[in-house]
């Protein structure tokens, strides 16, 4: 199921199934110029624009600015934005959200996966619905009063991680059938209960596949403001809805040069991340995706 | 090789298998915490839907009452209803459309592996970890009537170019789209890449030994073999964009006129005004949109990969 993709399987081809001669050798012409436009103009209007001071910036162009101001922008952001304050709240929602979609959707995945009866082929059609179904945002917020979970980070991650089981619950289930019952039984013979074979056996064996689960879900939810306005709007900060109520504000009306400083910082943790492990990462999200 | 190894152990797990014992080494307990969590948040608000639908709840009053079709009856009343329906199919599927084509024809430019492509697939990925938000903004800077898009025609054609883009009661619904598109083709390419890449080399030999031209053997022996991949990219670009917010949000806001206010933004905007019943009839509309389309859409494309 899981095919290295940047490695062995490319060493493996002969050169090239693709037309050699001229058209070979025009092909990195045409990457450097696809890639210019389409990727670079966009992300040098960033840097620059956020380097610029304010006259400078008031209308963005791909113009260097003529005394860089990156720094102090990023700083003036820094505390307007409340950037210290919302990194937590991002943390603070991120990192348990993650942590519980995984441990248990696996766990309802290897049961899902090994018990094949007909009420359990019904639950797992429920339990993947939610890849298809869009979420009801507007209720959930009356649910959660209703709870005494409003605007708290409990309901936040409790929203995430309903939203996103269906996507883990979907990824583990299929690959858990790929794992052989035999290593199971051999940790059974041993006494193992069944706590026990899941946590030391079986989740041990999923970790390609929670490493796709993982960097799936950190995108959408670290990145995720239509929820986050709906759940947690004004009681918690987390990055893009300050982000959002930041560009929205009159403070930061025509500020471009804030509002991309802002939008530098608050993507910087996931490009570091990438950057440290772009290959894993590559690997990982194409490995679980085409079986 | 690995079949050799993988069957034998199959035929070990069928036979000692009573049902019983299932209950003590795969306890059903196990199904509890994610299904306690997908009931209160997930299918309770969605049967909250279609009960809160047809109430007056809004922030002006403290109780809520049954107001029957109201909501609905008033939407299609003044036309929104079918306009943001309107609006959320064309995006939907030109999102899907143009994240595919590109993704595609990205994967096949940068199949090889060259240091030059593989930093060109870094590139490309860059906007796929931004925030959509985020990408909304620049953009929004990059076609503004006076924004860098309009410097640089005007440089290239040496006259003065200054095109409202975002001006557009028709095209910037589908500027919007491409926009979407830009922020996602990194992964519909990886994706992409990979089906390539899972495609044995010797499929590709045969082709090539009874004699086709390498055009044939890439559409009519190699594509066929990427429905997986286009199974899991349609579907994934279909519902991402229909569950759209962000991108568009940033970017318009759904103007001008309303032409790129697709459902989610309508939602937002009428519980922002504190209409929360009306914003629960949306949401309705939405799923059951969703729910409609998706279904069919994915099994289409599932029985396309069955045949092939």
């Amino acid at each position: 199921m899981t095919v290295p993709v940047f490695g062995s399987a490319a060493r493996r081809r002969a050169p090239s199934p693709v037309a050699r001669g001229w058209a070979a050798r025009l092909r990195p012409f045409a990457v450097v110029a696809l890639v210019v436009p389409v990727m670079g103009v966009p992300l040098w209007l960033v840097v620059v624009t956020a380097g610029k001071s304010q006259g400078e910036a008031l209308s963005p162009d791909l113009s260097l600015p003529s005394r860089w101001h990156l720094w102090e922008n990023l700083a003036q952001v820094w505390q307007q934005g409340e950037v210290p304050m919302a990194f937590l709240g991002s943390l603070l929602v991120v990192a348990p959200s993650v942590v519980l979609v995984l441990t248990f959707g696996s766990m309802a995945s290897w049961i899902l996966a090994r018990r094949a009866s007909r009420p359990n082929a019904v639950l797992y059609a429920l339990a993947i619905s939610g890849i298809v179904l869009p979420p009801a945002v507007v209720t959930i917020v009356l649910l959660l009063r209703q709870l005494g979970l409003a605007g708290s980070p409990v309901g936040m991650i409790g929203v995430y991680v309903g939203i996103y089981l269906s996507t883990v619950i979907f990824f583990v289930t299929g690959f858990v059938r790929t794992v052989p019952v035999s290593l199971e039984e051999a940790a059974r013979m041993d006494g193992a209960g069944p706590v026990r074979v899941f946590f030391s056996v079986i989740l041990p064996l999923l970790r390609p596949v929670l490493a796709t689960a993982t960097i799936l879900i950190c995108l959408y939810v670290w990145n995720d403001v239509f929820y986050a306005f709906f759940v947690v709007g004004g009681r918690l900060d987390t990055l893009p809805l300050n982000l959002f109520q930041v560009a929205n504000a009159g403070l930061y009306l025509n500020n471009w040069h804030l509002i991309f400083a802002y939008v530098i910082l608050m993507s910087l943790p996931l490009l570091i991340v990438f950057a440290i492990a772009q290959r894993r990462i590559i690997s990982g999200i194409t490995g679980g995706a085409v079986k | 090789m690995q079949q050799t190894l993988t069957r034998p152990v199959k035929a070990v797990r069928r036979a000692p298998a009573p049902h019983v014992a299932r209950g003590r080494t795969h306890p059903m307990w196990f199904l509890l915490p994610a299904f306690a969590i997908l009931f209160v948040f997930f299918f309770l608000p969605t049967l909250f839907n279609f009960v809160y639908a047809f109430t007056d709840w809004s922030s002006f009053k403290s109780e809520i009452r049954f107001a029957g079709v109201d909501n609905f009856a008033y939407l299609l009343s003044d036309g929104t209803l079918f306009s943001a329906l309107r609006v959320t199919v064309i995006y939907a599927t030109l999102v899907a459309l143009f994240q595919n084509l590109f993704g595609f024809g990205l994967a096949v430019l940068l199949e090889r592996d060259t240091w030059l492509n593989r930093a060109a697939r870094l590139a490309f990925l860059v906007p796929v970890l931004m925030s959509a938000l985020a990408v909304g903004y620049v953009f929004q800077a990059l076609l503004k009537p006076d924004g860098s898009l309009n410097d640089l025609l005007s440089a290239l054609t040496g006259q003065r170019v200054d095109v409202a883009w975002l001006g557009s009661t028709t095209w910037t619904l589908v500027l919007a789209a491409v926009i979407h598109a830009w922020k996602w083709m990194g992964l519909s390419m990886l994706i992409y890449l990979a089906g390539l890449k899972t495609i044995p080399e010797d499929v590709t030999e045969a082709a090539r030994i009874d004699g086709a031209t390498p055009w044939q053997a890439f559409w009519s022996v190699r594509f066929p073999l990427l429905a997986p991949a286009v199974t899991f990219n349609v579907a994934t670009a279909l519902l991402g964009s229909m569950n759209g917010f962000d991108i568009v949000q940033a970017l318009t806001g759904g103007g001008p006129a309303r032409s790129t206010e697709i459902l989610n933004i309508f939602i937002y905007r009428t519980f922002g005004q504190g209409l929360f019943a009306q914003a629960t009839a949306m949401s309705l509309v939405l799923f059951l949109m969703v729910a409609l389309l998706a279904f069919p859409v994915i099994r289409v494309l599932r029985r396309r990969e069955e045949i092939l």
